[in-house]
């Protein structure tokens, strides 16, 4: 009998029911909740007259609403008033059926992808769902983390399991070493620049390789996060020590015995050596150079050094198509070099790029220098506030400041512009989010994704850069 | 409760493009609405409408974008939106299929969608029907003529019938399936099997005791 894929085990772990028809009922042990995905949910429990099965299993916090201006002035004081009574949904809900919450304002409260491993709510080994597509983020612990819409939050919260068919198993081996000055960011670009937006639609994708391995837990959970960018529900990386030394001693992991016996059992979590998988990719991780997104879409992205495609030159019509009108969106020529995009904003943020390792790269690269002066608006939005915290000890919003960088409160904030922080029609954007579709940003905005330190320099420049040369 | 979808006959309204992302479905500012209906009128809302759309406006005195297919008087009260490649792509949010339904469509056809799109349509009734690019190609050509088309979408046979003979099977799985002709509510059906579920929970507490700790 071959191996199983870490996949395999998590999925078989958790297994409760299997049914004739192919469906099976999988147990969730962490549910993540937030004030979008979750108010139509919790209305449809009370409708039912049902409870929460297990409360202990959820967390919940405001994120994608809230203003990153002035939160200590409280939930009353958000100027909009749809904002503000989403948040106050959450509020109630989560008081009147007694789910633990971080509300706005608590050093603990973030951006769920940002807190859930910050707490240690998030563990190897752990089926995590959240109302959220970039739930795939956790899976950087050795976790089966992926995104429900709200009918499967109410479910979860009412019965702790997913109605659930296992998905294919992939492998992206990423290999290495990285080449100096690249990031976990400009990994996943080149992936997805790689297989393409559907490139792991109906997979959960393992992802491995020196390549990933040399990266920090940070690094690994921006990489997994973008794995629904690639079409995969699921990104996995195994566990190792990098994964246990980051784990232990936050407030949810475990301790004393449990700790003990915790650590025994994630040693099983990886991919055994015979496992087979339904699809196996090898990305050359060694000529990975700092990626920017020039289209509508995250898979269309290249190098720093590299040009903004020809449709002239696609042959297949519907593919030349959506490159004229991404062009066309964007504002951009075709064979233009991506180093003469002008910025007019540049946004350091995201459950992709929002943890203290990113705001440390990013620091370091503006540390003594000015944002550009044709740049409208330059911002730092730390995940958590306890990031915020963090980075505040180790002087990088001065840096910041004093390079000309807003210093926020933790949000989603401009990856989604839900609050007061968008782009304006055509604007273009130096952004460590993690979509670049049409009007993500703010309606007609224009986005490119890069990495945090790619941002940095661009704000720096007002023009994309090889950051590499400043480092 | 999901609602029911046993069979849809109705016009076509062709949307040609790939990666239609659920942003441009429906845009982040409806997203703060904590109801599950209101966002037929803002659904594709950056393509339907020439001014930006915010909550709480009067959209029916919106400029409407003519260019725009859904727009098509051809297509007025189109039941079946037929779409390229990886439809349904980006976020989680169930409010994509609540604006499609809302605005009146019953099925969407494409040659793939993403998969939290694509399961989120079923818990609401809203069939995603799977047809190969070849059998979509055909679609687009017969939709695109001055004579708008008209499909027949029949989950008991799984078949989707058109002009000139066209025929297509699609597959689904037999839970979902079933789950869509009686429009059942997936909770109950869960909770039947809660037995299972408390006895998973005893076991798993003797395996991994931390992840059960309240």
């Amino acid at each position: 009998m071959a191996g199983r894929t870490l996949y395999d085990k998590l999925w078989d772990s958790h297994l409760v029911t299997q049914r004739d028809d192919g469906s099976a009922l999988i147990y969730i042990d962490r549910h993540l909740l937030h004030e979008v995905t979750s108010p139509q949910a919790f209305e449809g429990l009370s409708l039912a007259g049902r409870t929460p099965w297990r409360l202990s299993a959820n967390l919940a916090t405001v994120d994608h609403n809230v203003p990153t201006e002035n939160q200590a002035a409280g939930v009353s004081a958000i100027e909009d008033p749809t904002s503000r009574l989403q948040i106050e949904t959450l509020d109630e809900n989560c008081d009147a059926f007694q789910i633990t919450q971080f509300k706005m304002g608590d050093l603990r409260a973030g951006i769920v992808h940002v807190i859930g491993p910050e707490q240690g709510a998030t563990l190897p080994g752990m089926t995590v769902v959240c109302g959220d597509s970039h739930t795939a983020t956790h899976g950087a612990f050795g976790a089966l983390a992926h995104g429900i819409g709200t009918s499967e939050v109410e479910h979860v919260l009412a019965t702790q399991c997913l109605v659930a068919k296992k998905m294919k198993n992939m492998r992206i081996t990423v290999t290495g070493p990285l080449g100096f000055g690249v990031t976990a960011k400009d990994v996943i670009l080149a992936v997805i620049g790689q297989i393409g937006t559907a490139g792991g639609t109906g997979c959960a994708i393992e992802f491995a390789g020196e390549g990933i391995e040399s990266l920090s837990m940070e690094g690994r959970m921006t990489v997994c996060n973008m794995a629904i960018e690639a079409g995969a529900r699921v990104g996995l990386v195994a566990v190792d020590q990098k994964t246990i030394d980051y784990v232990k001693g936050r407030p949810y992991a475990p301790s004393g015995q449990d700790w003990d016996l915790a650590v025994a059992a994630w040693a099983d979590l990886q991919s055994d050596a015979d496992a087979v998988f339904d699809h196996e990719v090898t990305v050359d991780g060694t000529v990975i150079e700092p990626q920017v997104s020039w289209g509508t879409n995250p898979e269309m992205v290249t190098g720093v050094s590299g040009h903004v495609p020809d449709p002239q030159m696609i042959d297949d019509p519907i593919h030349r198509g959506a490159i004229e009108r991404a062009l066309k969106y964007m504002g951009l020529k075709a064979n233009q070099s991506i180093d003469s995009i002008r910025l007019d904003r540049v946004f350091i943020g995201s459950c992709t790029n929002s943890r203290i390792e990113d705001l440390r790269e990013a620091a370091k690269v503006v540390d003594g220098k000015r944002v550009a002066d044709s740049v409208i608006q330059a911002m730092v939005v730390p995940g958590s506030g306890l990031v915020k915290e963090q980075a505040e000890s180790e002087g990088l919003d001065v840096i910041f400041r004093e390079a000309g960088f807003e210093w926020r409160d933790p949000g989603c904030s401009m990856c989604l512009a839900m609050n007061a922080d968008r782009l304006g029609p055509g604007e273009h954007c130096a952004s460590t989010s993690n979509r670049n579709f049409e009007g993500r940003q703010g309606a007609g905005g224009r986005t490119h994704l890069v990495s945090p330190a790619m941002a940095a320099a661009a704000a720096v420049a007002g023009h994309f850069v090889d950051v590499r040369e400043w480092l | 409760m999901m609602q029911q979808f046993v069979q849809e006959t109705g016009l076509v309204v062709p949307l040609d493009r790939s990666n239609i992302d659920t942003d441009q479905i429906i845009p982040k500012q409806y997203l703060k609405s904590i109801q599950r209906t209101g966002f037929g009128i803002n659904l594709f809302d950056d393509w339907r409408y020439l001014d930006p759309g915010e909550p709480g406006m009067d959209h029916s005195t919106r400029r409407i974008n003519p260019d725009f297919v859904l727009n098509d008087a051809r297509y007025a009260g189109a039941t079946i939106l037929l779409a390229r490649d990886n439809f349904g792509c980006g976020s989680s949010r169930e409010h994509a299929p609540w604006a499609i339904l809302e605005y009146g469509l019953k099925a969407v056809i494409a040659p793939s969608f993403a998969d939290i799109f694509f399961n989120n349509s079923f818990k609401n009734g809203l069939l995603p029907v799977v047809l190969t690019e070849a059998e979509v190609d055909t679609l687009f050509d017969l939709a695109g003529t001055e004579t708008p088309m008209t499909l027949t979408v029949d989950l008991q046979s799984q078949q989707v019938t058109g002009p000139e003979g066209f025929s297509a099977s699609f597959a689904i799985d037999p839970f979902r399936k079933t789950c869509l002709l009686e429009g059942l509510d997936e909770i109950g059906l869960s909770l039947k099997d809660a037995d299972a579920i408390r006895a998973y929970e005893a076991r798993r507490r003797g395996e991994a005791p931390w992840l059960l700790r309240d």
